[in-house]
């Protein structure tokens, strides 16, 4: 967008995407200290704790390239 | 949704109407229902952060035109993203393999390019408001009031049946309640189109098709590694159903009978690759009033290209995921009707199948989320492009002429919550009616081949007069009804239709589809050459020959539309050789 006043789109997404990240984080870490009666298919994987940490760094650098502070 | 891709859609659809609300497949966790709750915080909050910038009807209705090429070209792409759409073709490269990614191949990319290069500069330059405006400018009012009717209220007939299909998967997967799901997904919607128009619903479907991705990629990933790698998932497919081949594109297509789609190479080359894909890639206003918010031409014709190349990466979340169901699923689903019969699982179940199978806590959460986003994508788009046709092609041609800007915003507003309340109607009634479902699906197809022809010679053919394009497009469309009909009453009119009758629905829908071009190309050839063409001075910035197109000559290579086009085309063929 042109309008210099306006948050982008992507500050929206890396927000979420940010508190996407520390939700399923901690569910993973939950999991690792209590596993779960009925794990998923290849839960020794540890999906959650991985997809977790990687929406928080990819929401960390878009909050941060897109912050409405930095592009104003 | 093409006609061509709404193939098993249609099938979804129809049988989910089918399946009673007996069990739900999966439970959410507390953190996975707040996932589910911070979404539709985020997507409203963004509908009123968004309404202090949509004063004017160009703010409200086209985004301002200031889209930047990456925004436009996620948003053309999210707007037919739909959920359905993610569990229908996921269900369909369970039964048919990796067959269903021509729906995303040669049924997308062709005409996507083909959109950005040659369609779009018309599109643009005529600074027209919507494809309905276009056809105004090129062949007069009635050509408008044609195109626009019909698409205004396809279009929200289509929403409708996307809002019960997705309520009822809610319901059958979730346990959810099929009123709660329809009333919070659309006055969710209603919401945030209300607020900030087409720029709130762009905005929107960039973070819905972030989600999509964040929230369907994992399947694959997982499903890969348990697979032991693509040869592995092959290996495991082969043995698991001997004799059948599940993992080639083309090989397959030599006779209707050789493939179990019941479809030959001619019917998916020239019925989906070249009229069915590029009459809704080029044509439907759903996806290119996207395109034409871009803030300038280059962004516009590069938002297309942006789209195509995310468009060869859906396979991966979409196809995927049935092909793995295919390998390592313990149990074979089957047909509706049989696992109606039966109990067992249908076609149907195989993506929420494997979002169960891997997602624990958190990851189901995202999953579901990524289904809800895609449902509302394509709600949304097809909401913001009623919103505008209705108004500027139907309210203000036929009804107000003389209106404000601001009225005309209002009275946008209103045809949202309308439009809303009208698909929800429509959902209602498809609950009472379910067989009203095939008509409207069946009807939407009518439409689209027949206006790509219109479309493409009003652009490209200076000859082409008004009743030549007026009476080209009602043509087309009676002669896909009239062998719709034909069909429908004489079964074994397919043979005549699709040229065999070894052919099975695909296929009638691909050769209804291109004789109705055909059609719609001869009359408004013929009635051009007996009726009186426009000087061409009334032709400049609407088609080819009488326009001066801005030259790209003094960008870098890299800067340029049909650089990145041709990148594409490379790549999409390359697609082509590997999976032959």
């Amino acid at each position: 967008m042109h309008r210099s006043d306006m948050i982008s789109i992507w500050f929206f997404i890396g927000a979420l995407l940010l508190l996407y990240g520390i939700l399923i984080l901690g569910a993973g870490l939950h999991d690792l200290v209590a596993p779960p009666e009925h794990p998923v298919v290849l839960a020794s994987l540890h999906a959650n704790i991985w997809w977790g940490g990687l929406l928080i760094l990819l929401g960390l650098i878009y909050t941060v390239k897109f912050s409405p502070k930095k592009t104003k | 949704m093409t006609s061509g891709q709404s193939h098993s859609y249609d099938r979804l659809v129809q049988a989910i109407t089918l399946l009673p609300a007996h069990s739900r497949m999966m439970a959410l966790s507390p953190v996975d229902l707040a996932i589910v709750i911070l979404y539709f915080v985020a997507v409203i909050g963004i509908g009123f952060y968004l309404r202090r910038f949509t004063r004017t009807g160009e703010d409200f209705f086209l985004a301002g035109r200031e889209m930047t090429a990456w925004i436009a070209g996620l948003s053309f792409l999210a707007a037919n993203l739909g959920s359905l759409e993610l569990m229908g073709w996921a269900a369909a490269s369970y039964q048919y393999g990796i067959l269903a990614a021509h729906w995303y191949w040669i049924g997308a990319i062709p005409a996507m390019l083909f959109l950005a290069i040659v369609m779009i500069p018309f599109y643009y330059i005529s600074k027209t408001h919507s494809v309905p405006g276009y056809l105004k400018l090129r062949f007069g009012e009635p050509a408008r009031a044609l195109s626009a009717i019909s698409f205004g209220l396809m279009t929200v007939f289509m929403s409708g049946i996307n809002m019960y299909a997705m309520a009822k998967v809610l319901e059958v997967v979730l346990g959810w309640d099929i009123n709660f799901s329809i009333w919070v997904s659309s006055v969710t919607v209603a919401a945030y189109v209300v607020l900030g128009g087409l720029l709130s619903a762009i905005f929107n479907e960039v973070l819905q098709f972030v989600l999509i991705w964040a929230g369907a990629l994992l399947i694959s990933i997982i499903g890969l590694t348990e697979a032991g790698g693509w040869s592995g998932m092959v290996a495991k497919i082969h043995a698991r159903f001997p004799g059948q081949d599940f993992t080639h594109l083309w090989s397959g297509l030599g006779h209707f009978s050789d493939n179990p789609m019941g479809i030959n190479w001619i019917g998916i080359v020239f019925g989906l690759g070249a009229v069915i894909s590029f009459g809704y890639w080029t044509t439907d206003f759903l996806v290119v009033q996207r395109v034409i918010a871009a803030k300038d031409l280059r962004s516009a014709k590069l938002a297309p290209i942006i789209g195509a190349a995310f468009k060869m990466c859906v396979p991966f979340i979409v196809i995927l995921p049935g092909l793995l169901g295919l390998a390592v699923l313990p149990y074979k689903l089957v047909g509706e009707t049989q696992a109606l019969a039966t109990g067992a699982h249908s076609y149907n179940d195989v993506l929420p199948l494997m979002l169960a199978r891997y997602c624990g806590p958190g990851l189901l959460g995202l999953g579901i989320t990524a289904l809800v986003a895609g449902f509302m994508s394509g709600m949304a788009g097809n909401v913001s492009a009623f919103t505008t046709v209705w108004t500027y092609d139907i309210y203000r041609a036929l009804i107000k002429k003389d209106g404000t800007d601001a009225h005309f915003v209002l009275v946008g507003r209103w045809c949202t919550v309308l439009g809303v309340l009208a698909s929800i109607g429509t959902a209602y009634l498809v609950m009472q009616f379910a067989s009203i479902m095939d008509y409207v699906q069946a009807l939407f197809s009518f439409f689209i081949a027949p206006l790509f022809g219109t479309v493409l010679l009003g652009m490209l053919w200076k000859r082409a007069t008004g009743p030549g394009g007026f009476w080209g497009l009602l043509a087309g469309t009676g002669s896909s009804i009239g062998l719709w009909l034909w069909v429908k009453i004489d079964p074994t009119a397919l043979r005549y239709v699709a040229l065999s009758s070894s052919a099975k629905d695909m296929a009638e829908n691909m050769f209804r589809a291109l004789w109705s071009w055909i059609v719609c190309v001869i009359v408004t050839v013929v009635v051009s050459y007996v009726t009186r063409p426009k000087p061409e001075a009334e032709l400049v910035g609407l088609v080819y020959g009488c326009t001066n197109l801005p030259s790209e000559g003094h960008l870098p290579l890299y800067q340029r539309p049909i650089f990145w086009a041709g990148v594409v085309a490379a790549a999409f063929l390359a697609l082509q050789v590997i999976f032959w």
